[in-house]
C-alpha cells in the first residue's frame, strides 16, 4: 500500500527535520556551558562558566523572578481564560467572542509589550488621560509601573497575549466536547451554570487544552522580548540575563551566558514536570470535591471577576494597539497632553517603499512554512490512524521541544550548522528555521479536532470506493476546515513574529516586517514602531479573520 | 450474481474470543442477520468484512465476495457497501454532490452523472434536491440518501449496521422496506446486525444469535 | 644633468605615492561589481538613511554596491563571524564591514576576527586627525594598528530641558548636588551598556586622586584607592536617581525617550549633536540644549572593521574611503543629515572643502567646537571591566 508507506514515514521525516538542528542547537548551548567553544578560545571543559553564573550578585533573585513571573503568569492567563469560558458558557454570544480576540493574537509580542508600556507608564496613555485635571501632575510621577522589580508589569504583558490564546484554544475544545448537552444535563440536577461547567466541561476539555497551557508556561519562563520592555532590569529575568551576556563585547561572558540559558531550560523543564505531579493532585482533589455534591458555591462570582478580568484585558490591548496606531501618524505628544500636539500623515507615505521586500519576503517565508507544516502534521496525523498501537508514536514528543529551549542558546548551534552547509542566507534556510516552531503551534492546534472527527466518514467514503487520497482531500480536508484554517492562522502569526531564528538563519539577508521592526524599535521612536507594529499585526490579522470567517462543517444532528 | 462467503473467521480481543470458526454464506438476494446484545461483538464482524477492523483485534479467517478473496485487499477495493445508523452524509457536500461522489470516475460524461444522480434520487422520491444540503432534511430523507449513495457505488455486497435504530416507529418501517427493496432488487447478499426483532422478520432470512455469554460457533 | 637629478629626486618622492595609487588603483579594478555587506546599527533612521546614500554614491562612482544589513546591536555582528569561523568559513563570509569600536573590536581584534591592516592604506587617511584626535588612533587606549579606519566622532556631552533646568551642573560633583536638587529627574543607562559604563568612567576622571592611572590597566593595588570617591560620590546620587537609582533604562535610546515622555530633564549622551537632530526629527522638545563638563569630557571615535572573512575586502576598502571623504564627512556633520562631528583635520583640507564645513547649518542646541572643550582619552578598558562587576556587587541583589 503505497500511501500507507508513505504516511507511516511522516513522523520520521517531521522528526528528522528537526532533529538535526535540534542537536546542533543543544550542543551548541551546553557545549560552551561547559567551557568548550574553540572559536573564541575555550578549549576545556570546566565548571567555571557555573561557577560564575551563579556567583554572579542578582544570580538568586534572577531566578526567583523569573519562576514567579513565569508561574504567575501561567495560572493568571489559564484562571482568567477558563473564567471567562465559564461564564460565557451561559450566554448566546460566547463562540463569537473568538473572532473578537483575533487582532490581538495577530500582533507579535514585543510590538504588544511597547503599545502596553505607553498605555500603562507613569508617562503614558493612562496618566495624561487624567492630568493635570485630576492628578496635578505637570511632570510624570517618579512610580514604577512597568519595570517594577517584582515583575508585576512583565506578568501582565504576558497575560494581555496568553489569556486570549487559552480562550482561543479552549472554545477550540469546547467543539469537540458536547458541552452545551452535558451543562444542560447538570443544570437539570440544580448546577448552577458556572459551578457546571467548571465540574463537568472543564475536566473534558482540560486533555486538549494541556499541552497549549504547557507552551504557555514554556513560553512566559523564557520570554525575552516582553521582559526587555515591561520587565526589571537590575536584576532582569534569567533569559534577559543570558541575551545580554551573549551579546556583550566582551567574548569571555558567552560562556556563563550558555549556562545562563541552560538554565533556563532546565528550569522549564523541572516547571513542567512539576506541574504535570501537581496536575495528579488537584485532579484527585477535585473528583473529591466534585463528587461531595454541593451546588452553591463562589465560583459565580469568581467567574464573572475573571470575565470582568478579561474585559480589562481587551480594554487594554485596544488601548495598546490604538496608542500604537495613533503614535504612528503622529509627528509631536508630549506629556501630559491626552491627544498628539501635532501629526505628521507623511510618515506612512514615507515608509510604504520600505516595507515592500520585507512584507513580501515575510509572507513567502510564512506561507511556505506553514504549508510545509500543515502537509507534515497531516501526514503525521493520518499515520497515527495506520498504527498498530492507539496514540502518537512517543518520538513526536520531540516536536514540541523548540518550545521548551531558550531561543538565544539554541540557535547560534544551529546558525553554525547551516553556515558549514552552505545553506545560511538564503531564503529555504529560513523557512527550515521558520518550520521547527510552527510545526509545533501547528500541530497542537490541529491534533485534537482531527483526531476527534468521526471515522465513520472516511470509512463510508472508503466503502464508496474511494482512495485514500480522495479521503483525505475530499472528504477529510473539507469537513475539518475551520480547524485547519485556525491552525494554519496560528502558524502564520507565529512565523511572522519570529525574530531570532529569521536573524540566525538568514545572516541578516533576508529581512522581514518584525526584523525590521525590532531592529528600528532600538531607535526607541514611537511613531516609527507604532507604524512597523500595525504591519506586523495586518498579516496574521487577515490570516486570522480569513479562518475565523470560515463556516464550519458541523454535520446535522 | 455474488455470494458473500466467510470462511473461518476467528475475531478475539485478548484472551476472549468473540466469533471462533464461523463459516457463513449469505446468497444473492437474502439477508442474513446477525442478533445479540451490545459488546457482543457483532459490530466488530461487520468491520472486519468491511475491512476496518481495529488493529486492536486478532482476526482470522476470509472473506470472499463472488469468486474473489477480498481479504487482503483495502477497503476501498472490496467494492462492499457499508450503512451505519448515523446516515452520515458528507456535510460539506449538497445531496446531490453525495450522490456524486459514490459514483465511479469511470462514468465521466457531466450529463450522464447528473442524469443518473436525478436518476436515484427519483427512486428515493426526492426529485429535485440535488442541490438541497443534507441538514436541510429531515431523518427520513437522508436514511434514503444515504441508502442510494451505498447503491450508486455499485457495490456487490451490503452490510448495514443497526442502520434503523435513530428512527422512530412508522419511518423505521417505510425506510426498512425502501432499504431492502432495492438492495434485494440489485439481487446483493446483505449482512444485517441488528438488536429490533422486527428488523429480522423484516429481513426474512436466517437469524445468527451472539450469546451473551460465550462466542458464537459457526 | 639637473634636470634629470631634479627628475629622479621627484620620482624618488612620488615613487611611493605612485605605488601606493597604483595599488589603490588595483583595490578599485577589483572592487568594481563587488557588493559590500555593511553591517551597522539600525535604530536611526537618519543613520540609514545616510547609508543608503553612501551606497548611491559608491555604486555611482566606483560600481560598488553597499547592503545595509541591520542590527540590533554590534554583538550580532560579532556573533556572525565567531559563528563562521566556529564552522571553518575562513572565506567568502557573509558580514564585508562593521561600524564597530571600543570594546567590540578589541575582542574581534583579540581573537583574530579582523582583516589587515588597512587603514593607513586609504587614499584618504591623509585628512585623519592624528594629532588632536588620538582617539582615530588608539581605541580605549588599545592601538589600533590600522584594523579599523575611523567614521565619526563621539564625545561625552549631557542635553538637558533649559525649561526645566536654570543653571547647567559644570562639574561631576555639581552634577550632584543637582540631582539632590531635583531628585528623580536623571539618570543613566544600565552598566552593561557603553553609555552607562562611560558615565561612570566620566565622573572617575573627576574624582580619581591621580587620574594618569586610568591610562594603564587597572591593577588590584590602585582600583580600590582610585575608585573610592568615585563610589562615594556615586553612593550620594543613587537615591536622588529616576526610580530611586533601582531601575535603569536599557539603552542609550530608551534614555532619550524618558526625556521626551517628561520622566527626566538631564541625560547623557555620547553625541554632541544629539539634541539637535532629535528636535530636527521630533525625538525631543525643541527647549533641549547640550553642555559640557569645565574639566572636559571623554571621547572616542567610531570605525569601520573588515572582518578576516570578507567576501568583498577591496568594495570595503572603498567604501571605508569613501567615508573619509571631506564632502562626506561634512555631509555626515549636516544636522539635517546625520549630524556626526568629523574625525577629519579640517586644517588639512583643501580651501574649498573647508568651506563646506564652515558653510554648515548652526543650531542652538549644537554646541560649537569651542564649547565642546578638551576631549578626554578613553581609560584602559580593565577599568571599565571592574567598575561594571564592581558597580554589579555593590547595587544589584
Amino acid at each position: 500500500m503505497r500511501t500507507g508507506r508513505l504516511f507511516a514515514a511522516a513522523p520520521v521525516v517531521t522528526v528528522a527535520t528537526f532533529a538535526l538542528p535540534i542537536a546542533a542547537g543543544f550542543v551548541g548551548t551546553l557545549a560552551p556551558a561547559f567551557g568548550y567553544l574553540p572559536a573564541i578560545g575555550g578549549h576545556e571543559f570546566s565548571l567555571s562558566p557555573w561557577r560564575e553564573l551563579v556567583a554572579w550578585p542578582g544570580f538568586a533573585s534572577s531566578v526567583r523572578l523569573t519562576l514567579v513571573t513565569g508561574v504567575a503568569a501561567t495560572l493568571i492567563s489559564a484562571l482568567f481564560a477558563f473564567g471567562f469560558c465559564a461564564w460565557a458558557a451561559g450566554r448566546a454570544w460566547g463562540p463569537r467572542a473568538a473572532a473578537w480576540l483575533a487582532p490581538i493574537l495577530a500582533t507579535p509580542h514585543s510590538a504588544f509589550a511597547i503599545g502596553l508600556a505607553f498605555v500603562i507608564a507613569p508617562s503614558g496613555w493612562i496618566v495624561r488621560a487624567l492630568s493635570p485635571w485630576l492628578t496635578g501632575f505637570d511632570v510624570p510621577p517618579d512610580v514604577a509601573t512597568i519595570g517594577d522589580p517584582s515583575g508585576a508589569a512583565l506578568v501582565l504583558g504576558m497575560v494581555v497575549k496568553e489569556a486570549p490564546y487559552l480562550v482561543l484554544m479552549t472554545t477550540a475544545a469546547l467543539a469537540q466536547v458536547r458541552a452545551n448537552e452535558h451543562l444542560a444535563v447538570a443544570r437539570s440536577m440544580g448546577y448552577g451554570p458556572t459551578e457546571a461547567w467548571v465540574r463537568v466541561v472543564l475536566p473534558q476539555v482540560w486533555p486538549q487544552v494541556r499541552l497549549p497551557f504547557l507552551a504557555v508556561l514554556a513560553y512566559s519562563l523564557s520570554v525575552v522580548d516582553v521582559a526587555l520592555i515591561l520587565g526589571p532590569s537590575n536584576p532582569p529575568t534569567l533569559a534577559v540575563l543570558a541575551v545580554r551576556w551573549f551579546g556583550d563585547p566582551d567574548l569571555r561572558l558567552w560562556f556563563p551566558a550558555a549556562a545562563a540559558a541552560s538554565l533556563q531550560l532546565v528550569i522549564v523543564a523541572a516547571s513542567i514536570g512539576a506541574w504535570i505531579a501537581l496536575e495528579r493532585m488537584i485532579a484527585r482533589a477535585g473528583r473529591r470535591i466534585v463528587e461531595a455534591g454541593r451546588r452553591a458555591s463562589t465560583l459565580s462570582t469568581l467567574s464573572s471577576l475573571a470575565a470582568a478580568g478579561v474585559a480589562i484585558i481587551g480594554a487594554l490591548a485596544v488601548a495598546a494597539m490604538t496608542g500604537m496606531a495613533i503614535w504612528s501618524v503622529a509627528s509631536q505628544w508630549r506629556f501630559p497632553s491626552a491627544w498628539p500636539g501635532a501629526f505628521a500623515f507623511d510618515n506612512w507615505s514615507r515608509r510604504i517603499a520600505d516595507i515592500a521586500s520585507p512584507a513580501a519576503n515575510t509572507i513567502v517565508v510564512a506561507a511556505i512554512a506553514t504549508l510545509c507544516a500543515l502537509a507534515l502534521a497531516v501526514a503525521c496525523l493520518e499515520a497515527e490512524e495506520r498504527r498498530r498501537r492507539a496514540g502518537p508514536p512517543p518520538a513526536l514528543a520531540l516536536l514540541y521541544l523548540p518550545l521548551l529551549v531558550p531561543q538565544v542558546a539554541f540557535l547560534f548551534g544551529a546558525q553554525v550548522l547551516l553556515v558549514r552547509a552552505g545553506l545560511d542566507g538564503a531564503v529555504a534556510a529560513v523557512v527550515w528555521a521558520h518550520l521547527i516552531y510552527v510545526l509545533p503551534y501547528l500541530f497542537l492546534s490541529l491534533a485534537d479536532p482531527w483526531r476527534a472527527l468521526d471515522p465513520r466518514y472516511a470509512r463510508t467514503a472508503a466503502s464508496l470506493g474511494a482512495s485514500e487520497w480522495r479521503v483525505l482531500f475530499a472528504v477529510k480536508l473539507p469537513i475539518l476546515v475551520r480547524p485547519v484554517a485556525i491552525a494554519c492562522a496560528v502558524a502564520f502569526a507565529v512565523s511572522v513574529g519570529l525574530y531570532l531564528p529569521t536573524l540566525f538563519a538568514g545572516n541578516g539577508l533576508v529581512p522581514t516586517l518584525t526584523t525590521e521592526a525590532v531592529t528600528l524599535s532600538a531607535g526607541a521612536d514611537r511613531r516609527i514602531i507604532g507604524a512597523w507594529a500595525l504591519m506586523q499585526a495586518l498579516v496574521p490579522l487577515a490570516a486570522y479573520l480569513a479562518a475565523v470567517l470560515v463556516p464550519g462543517r458541523r454535520p446535522a444532528r | 450474481m455474488t455470494a458473500l462467503a466467510l470462511d473461518g473467521v476467528r475475531i478475539a480481543l485478548g484472551d476472549r474470543a468473540l466469533v471462533d470458526g464461523l463459516d457463513l454464506t449469505i446468497d444473492a438476494g437474502r439477508c442474513v442477520t446477525l442478533m445479540g446484545p451490545s459488546g457482543c461483538g457483532k459490530s466488530t464482524l461487520l468491520a472486519f468484512v468491511a475491512g476496518f477492523i481495529d488493529p486492536a483485534f486478532e482476526a482470522r479467517g476470509r472473506v470472499r465476495v463472488g469468486d474473489d478473496d477480498v481479504t487482503a485487499c483495502p477497503p476501498q477495493r472490496r467494492r462492499i457497501g457499508i450503512l451505519f445508523q448515523d446516515d452520515l452524509l458528507f456535510p460539506h457536500l449538497t445531496v446531490g454532490g453525495n450522490l456524486a461522489f459514490a459514483l465511479h470516475e469511470r462514468v465521466r460524461d457531466r450529463e450522464e452523472r447528473r442524469a443518473r444522480v436525478e436518476a436515484a434520487l427519483r427512486e428515493a422520491d426526492l426529485a429535485g434536491f440535488a442541490s438541497r444540503h443534507p441538514a436541510t432534511l429531515s431523518g427520513g430523507q437522508r436514511a434514503r440518501v444515504a441508502l442510494m449513495r451505498t447503491l450508486l457505488a455499485e457495490p456487490r455486497a451490503l452490510l448495514l449496521d443497526e442502520p434503523f435504530g435513530k428512527l422512530d416507529a412508522p419511518l423505521r418501517d417505510e425506510v426498512r422496506r425502501f432499504v431492502f427493496d432495492h438492495a434485494l432488487e440489485r439481487a446483493l447478499p446483505i449482512l444485517l446486525v441488528t438488536h429490533d426483532e422486527a428488523d429480522a422478520l423484516a429481513a426474512g432470512g436466517p437469524v445468527l444469535r451472539f450469546g451473551a455469554a460465550g462466542p458464537l460457533h459457526g | 644633468m639637473i634636470r634629470r637629478f631634479l627628475l629622479a629626486s621627484v620620482l624618488a618622492i612620488a615613487a611611493p605615492v605612485l605605488a601606493q595609487d597604483a595599488a589603490w588603483n588595483d583595490t578599485l579594478a577589483k572592487a568594481r561589481g563587488q557588493t559590500v555587506h555593511f553591517n551597522a546599527w539600525a535604530g536611526d533612521e537618519k543613520t540609514n538613511a545616510f547609508i543608503a546614500w553612501v551606497g548611491e554614491e559608491t555604486e555611482k562612482r566606483y560600481g560598488v554596491k553597499v547592503v545595509h544589513v541591520k542590527l540590533k546591536d554590534t554583538a550580532e555582528a560579532v556573533q556572525r563571524v565567531v559563528a563562521e569561523k566556529a564552522a571553518a568559513r575562513d572565506a567568502g563570509g557573509t558580514v564585508d564591514m562593521i561600524w564597530i569600536n571600543g570594546p567590540n573590536f578589541l575582542s574581534m581584534k583579540e581573537q583574530k576576527l579582523l582583516y589587515g591592516p588597512y587603514a593607513d592604506r586609504l587614499p584618504n587617511w591623509r585628512y585623519v586627525d592624528t594629532v588632536k584626535k588620538r582617539s582615530n588612533l588608539v581605541d580605549f587606549t588599545i592601538p589600533n594598528e590600522g584594523y579599523e579606519s575611523p567614521w565619526r566622532m563621539a564625545q561625552i556631552v549631557f542635553v538637558y530641558d533649559s525649561k526645566r533646568v536654570r543653571t547647567t551642573p559644570t562639574s561631576i560633583a555639581a552634577l550632584g548636588a543637582w540631582a539632590k536638587a531635583n531628585p528623580g529627574r536623571f539618570t543613566h543607562p544600565g552598566v552593561r551598556n557603553f553609555l552607562g559604563s562611560t558615565f561612570l568612567k566620566q565622573a572617575l576622571f573627576e574624582l580619581a586622586p591621580d587620574p594618569s592611572v586610568l591610562q594603564r590597566p587597572a591593577t588590584d593595588a590602585n582600583f580600590a584607592s582610585t575608585t573610592a570617591p568615585m563610589w562615594a560620590w556615586y553612593d550620594a546620587l543613587k537615591p536622588n536617581l529616576w526610580r530611586g537609582g533601582a531601575q535603569f533604562p536599557e539603552n542609550g535610546p530608551a534614555q532619550r525617550q524618558l526625556m521626551n515622555d517628561g520622566e527626566i530633564d538631564m541625560m547623557i549622551s555620547f553625541n554632541p549633536s544629539e539634541a539637535a537632530v532629535s528636535v530636527q526629527s521630533g525625538l525631543l522638545p525643541d527647549s533641549v540644549r547640550t553642555f559640557t563638563l569645565a574639566k572636559g569630557t571623554i571621547g572616542n571615535t567610531s570605525f569601520v572593521a573588515i572582518p578576516y572573512n570578507a567576501s568583498a575586502k577591496e568594495g570595503a576598502l572603498v567604501v571605508a574611503n569613501f567615508l573619509l571623504e571631506p564632502a562626506t564627512q561634512a555631509r555626515a556633520q549636516d544636522v539635517r543629515q546625520m549630524g556626526n562631528f568629523t574625525v577629519l583635520d579640517l586644517a588639512k583640507l583643501a580651501p574649498e572643502d573647508r568651506k563646506r564645513f564652515d558653510d554648515l547649518p548652526r543650531h542652538p542646541a549644537l554646541p560649537t567646537n569651542a564649547e565642546l572643550g578638551t576631549t578626554l582619552l578613553e581609560p584602559h578598558p580593565s577599568w571599565m571591566t571592574r567598575i561594571t562587576a564592581e558597580w554589579e556587587r555593590r547595587y544589584t541583589k
